[in-house]
């Protein structure tokens, strides 16, 4: 309604506006050609020349591994894959019924979910301006669907926030947006602000916070059909008799602010959770599958645990053993050698590079996290609720609850990511229980916010970052100094090797930094491998 | 996802702990996701050490290892394993951000005095902030 209000009086103010953002506008389309200037990403890979048959072993069949293979078995080059885990996709990783997972110290896990339900432990939505990542999605024909990160209608709660009542996100977004646009066009009209706002700016200031806070005339947020048009109704607009809305009653600034709820409102503004974000269809694995199936699965070998990579003048050679028996020791050389082994791991590992690339290999730590999947009886969030996907936010252990982005209406089971958190206590706390104690937590905590969890849980899968065998953590947790002196120093490539991964990217635990520096490295190898004709 | 979250003011601290400081299980774990807030240093073995090290400190094997902290003889010069709770190391995470000097002094002495180690002498919090 208000959003779409004619033109009012204020005419030669509106065309003011019009014109600017016209200008802007035109500035934009003048400055974004083909794919977008603000991505690194250039389009499809073009290899040119004939590497005349030269050879590159992979370690890790993750996406950069995996990117790495594609591209450079397409250019010509013959490759080879050894990956520790008995799957391929490293990180991207997706849980579903029947599956079995057992974490470092030996504890299994057998996923009981229904069919077409999955957990996804690691990466779990794509954002739009992830145009490498998405680019390759959609040449190699991986579904696609809408990941929903801000819903309006899902709960905030804080333990001591309104005497922990759960709060909707529309009341405590439209509240605040409400209550600072009164308070600053307050400031604004009692000349308050004369220093920083000229007399022109004033007016249109004013007119954007009447709009921006769905104010009144008098420049108030009080209820009304207004602002229950932003925050909802307390009963909604019907049809024939009885069919008046009521208005609903915002909560006041002093309530809103003592609550610490406005700790939350930010997160969709993230560039990075900007709408909109996209989940492949059935599960985030569903990527590493097309890869694989576009790389070739014989050129990839599972249960390789790596114990050393060495290189001389003419190849690079590197011994493996079966991962599951640490028997059966066996080599594997190539004329080049492209490494996306976690530096957690690789840090630990023989590898003859330069003292530089060696220090960088060892200073970066692995960041915690904790994704636990519940699987419930039925959709409560959906049939009580109203909550159709996106993300409920807690300061409780589990951080946050997301619901599933796919499967509306559906009624059988459903999972849930019913815990989220990394980098702070609450990961390593939950780290260090039993998983199955970390589902019993994250039911218990997750009924403060829906009770309807205690009657309705069916089964859960809990995975630790920091006990996944082959990561030994979440990501590489790059801080600003270590960066400064070491990331360069990653990147290079050292004589016959060369390093790939999340780790070497500005895109730390996103699937699109593993594919980047992959495009990357892959690039610069064969400009080294042409040159060296 | 992840990302390095800046530090925050005193006052908005003090908000943020008396927000999520409604204890929860009574041995002071999962109270608050800012620090830990366990004193006794068992109790912070069990909650952050174990996660990797394992619960009898055995460590563990993967695609690498963790290091066993049980019998590890590395553990003789005090010195050292408060160096690396507070800095990490390699693929360890720093704790120094999330933990006090008594908080530190008394997990590095539990765990040099069980899990099959027994040294003697103690780290004092003062030797930790000598550290930092």
């Amino acid at each position: 309604m208000s959003d779409t209000e004619p033109p009012v009086s204020r005419r030669d103010l509106l065309t003011l506006i019009g014109t600017l953002a016209g200008s802007a506008v035109m500035y934009q389309a003048m400055a974004s050609l083909g794919f977008a200037a603000d991505s690194p990403h250039k389009g499809p890979l073009k290899l040119d020349g004939d590497p005349r048959g030269a050879s590159v072993l992979i370690l890790g069949a993750g996406l950069a591994g995996l990117t790495a293979a594609l591209e450079l078995r397409k250019a010509g080059y013959k490759v080879q894959v050894l990956e520790y885990a008995d799957r391929i996709g490293g990180r991207c990783w997706s849980l579903r019924g029947g599956d079995r997972y057992t974490e470092l110290g030996g504890a299994e896990q057998r996923c009981d979910f229904d069919k077409d339900l999955y957990l996804n432990p690691g990466p779990w939505r794509i954002p739009y301006h992830h145009y490498a990542l998405l680019d390759y999605c959609h040449r190699l024909g991986v579904a696609l669907e809408p990941f929903v990160q801000v819903n309006y209608n899902a709960w905030l709660h804080g333990q001591r926030a309104f005497g922990g009542q759960k709060q909707r996100l529309r009341h405590v977004l439209s509240d605040f947006h409400g209550h600072v646009a009164e308070l600053l066009g307050k400031a604004v009209s009692q000349d308050k602000l004369d220093d920083m706002v000229s007399r022109e700016d004033k007016e249109i200031l004013l007119e954007a916070l009447r709009r921006w806070g769905a104010l009144n005339q008098n420049f108030t947020y009080r209820a009304s059909l207004r602002t229950s048009d932003r925050r909802g109704y307390a009963r909604d607009p019907g049809g024939g008799l009885s069919a008046e809305p009521e208005v609903s009653q915002p909560v006041g600034l002093g309530d809103l602010l003592k609550s610490g709820l406005w700790r939350y409102l930010a997160t969709g503004n993230l560039y990075e959770f900007h709408t909109t974000l996209l989940q492949p269809v059935g599960g985030m694995d569903m990527i590493a599958k097309a890869f694989a199936r576009a790389v070739g699965d014989d050129v990839i070998q599972l249960n390789a645990k790596v114990t050393s990579i060495r290189q001389d003048d003419g190849q690079v050679t590197v011994r493996y053993r079966d991962s599951r028996t640490g028997d059966n020791p066996r080599t594997a050389s190539a004329q080049w050698c492209i490494c996306t082994i976690p530096l957690s791991i690789l840090s630990q590992m023989e590898i003859n590079v330069g003292a530089a690339m060696a220090d960088a290999i060892s200073a970066v730590p692995y960041g915690s996290a904790i994704k636990i999947g519940l699987q419930f009886k039925r959709r409560f969030w959906e049939q009580d609720d109203a909550i159709y996907g996106g993300i409920s936010y807690t300061d409780l252990p589990i951080g946050l609850i997301g619901y599933p982005n796919h499967g509306y209406g559906d009624r059988g089971k459903a999972v849930v990511l019913g815990a989220y958190v990394f980098d702070a206590p609450f990961a390593y706390e939950f780290t260090a229980l039993p998983p199955a104690e970390r589902v019993r937590k994250a039911v218990e905590w997750g009924a403060q916010i829906h009770p309807q969890y205690r009657d309705e849980f069916d089964s859960g899968m809990a995975v630790a970052w920091h006990r996944v065998p082959g990561t030994l953590g979440c990501y590489g947790q790059w801080s600003d100094a270590a960066r400064k002196i070491h990331y360069q120093n990653l990147c290079q490539i050292d004589g016959r090797i060369a390093l790939a991964g999340e780790h070497a990217s500005y895109l730390p635990a996103w699937q699109e930094g593993a594919v980047l520096s992959a495009i990357d490295t892959v690039t610069r190898l064969h400009q080294r491998v042409m040159a060296s004709r | 996802m992840p990302r390095v979250v800046p530090p925050v003011s005193s006052a908005l601290l003090a908000l943020v702990l008396a927000s999520d400081a409604m204890a929860q299980p009574s041995d002071g774990t999962f109270a608050s996701n800012q620090r830990f807030l366990p004193k006794d240093g068992e109790v912070l073995f069990r909650s952050i050490c174990q996660g990797c090290h394992m619960p009898e400190g055995q460590g563990a094997t993967g695609a690498g290892k963790y290091p066993a902290l049980a019998r590890n003889e590395k553990l003789e010069a005090s010195g050292y394993p408060v160096f690396v709770v507070l800095n990490g190391l390699r693929g360890m995470p720093p704790f120094g951000p999330y933990l006090d000097d008594e908080q530190v002094a008394a997990v590095v002495n539990y765990v040099r005095s069980h899990l099959g180690n027994d040294y003697q002498d103690k780290v004092s919090p003062d030797d930790v902030k000598a550290v930092r």
